[in-house]
C-alpha cells in the first residue's frame, strides 16, 4: 500500500505506539498517508479505534511475518 | 463600519465539535502497577485528543512526590508518617510479589529489557501531553506531604468539588 510517511516503532509496547502516532500525524498534510509498523498485535485493534475517536481514516492493515515475530503494518490516512 | 454576523446555530455546532471528549482519574493507589495503568490509560486517551485530568489523593501523592524528600509537616506525628511513607515515581512498590524491593526491582528489569517506560517516562510523556494534575489539599494534609516537596507541574491544588465538577463533563470517570 502507498504511504507518505513511516513510523517504525517496532519493540514498543502500548500505549507508547499509539502516542508517537499521534504525534508524528502532526507533522503530516492532510491527505498524506502515514505507516506505522509494530510488533505489537495489539496494535490491529488499537489503531482502528484510534483513528474512530481522532477522525482519522484507517485504510488497513498489512501482516509480514519476520523471522519468530509478526510485523503489523497500518495505514491512516490523515484527515483533518 | 462592518458587522460580523454570527448564526447562532452554528457557532454551537463549532462549540460542540471543538469541545473535546474528557477523561478523569482518580488516583488513590500507590502501588507502582495500578499507578503505570493510570497513567497508560492517560496516555492513551491523550494521544485520542482528549483532555485528561488526574486526581491524586492518599497513596497516589506518592507518585508526585519528589524522590528522597523528606516530610516539612509542622507537628512530629505527621512528620514522621511522611517518614515512614516513602514517595518518589521510582521508588513505588508493587502491589502484589514486592517482596521487600526484590520482586519490584526484578520486575522493572525486565520492563527495561523489553523497553516498557516505567512510572517516571510515563509521567514525562503524560505533562507533554497536557495531562492535568490535581494534588488534594485534604489527603496531602493527612499524610504530612508538603506542597514543596512535591513535583513540579501540579496544575492545581483542590478537593472533591473540583474533582466533581471535572467528572460531571468528562464521558469516562476512572477510579483507581
Amino acid at each position: 500500500m502507498h504511504s507518505d510517511v513511516m513510523l517504525d516503532t517496532l519493540g514498543l509496547f502500548c500505549p507508547m505506539p499509539i502516542i508517537k502516532t499521534s504525534k508524528k500525524i502532526k507533522e503530516l498534510a492532510i491527505g498524506q498517508v502515514l505507516k506505522v509498523i509494530s510488533d505489537d498485535e495489539g496494535i490491529k485493534k488499537d489503531m482502528p479505534a484510534w483513528c474512530e475517536t481522532t477522525g482519522h481514516q484507517f485504510l488497513g492493515l498489512e501482516e509480514e511475518q519476520n523471522g519468530g515475530t509478526i510485523h503489523y503494518k497500518t495505514y491512516v490516512k490523515k484527515s483533518k | 463600519m462592518t458587522t460580523t454576523k454570527l448564526d447562532p446555530q452554528a457557532a454551537l455546532a463549532e462549540l460542540q465539535e471543538s469541545k473535546p471528549e474528557r477523561v478523569t482519574l482518580v488516583v488513590l493507589s500507590g502501588d507502582m502497577d495500578r499507578v503505570m495503568s493510570a497513567f497508560i490509560i492517560a496516555t492513551g486517551a491523550a494521544s485520542m485528543g482528549m483532555q485528561v485530568t488526574m486526581f491524586f489523593t492518599f497513596w497516589g501523592l506518592n507518585a508526585i512526590r519528589r524522590p528522597g524528600m523528606s516530610s516539612q509537616a509542622s507537628d512530629w506525628l505527621r512528620r514522621m508518617f511522611g517518614f515512614l511513607n516513602k514517595g518518589g515515581a521510582d521508588t513505588l512498590p508493587l502491589s502484589r510479589f514486592h517482596f521487600w524491593g526484590l520482586g519490584t526491582r526484578l520486575m522493572k528489569l525486565v520492563m527495561r529489557r523489553n523497553r516498557m517506560p516505567g512510572v517516571p517516562e510515563l509521567m514525562e510523556i503524560a505533562k507533554d501531553l497536557d495531562v492535568r494534575f490535581i494534588a488534594c489539599t485534604t489527603t496531602l494534609g493527612l499524610m504530612g506531604i508538603t506542597k514543596d516537596t512535591l513535583i513540579d507541574g501540579i496544575d492545581q491544588f483542590a478537593g472533591v468539588s473540583t474533582y466533581l465538577a471535572e467528572a460531571k463533563e468528562a464521558q469516562v470517570n476512572l477510579f483507581i
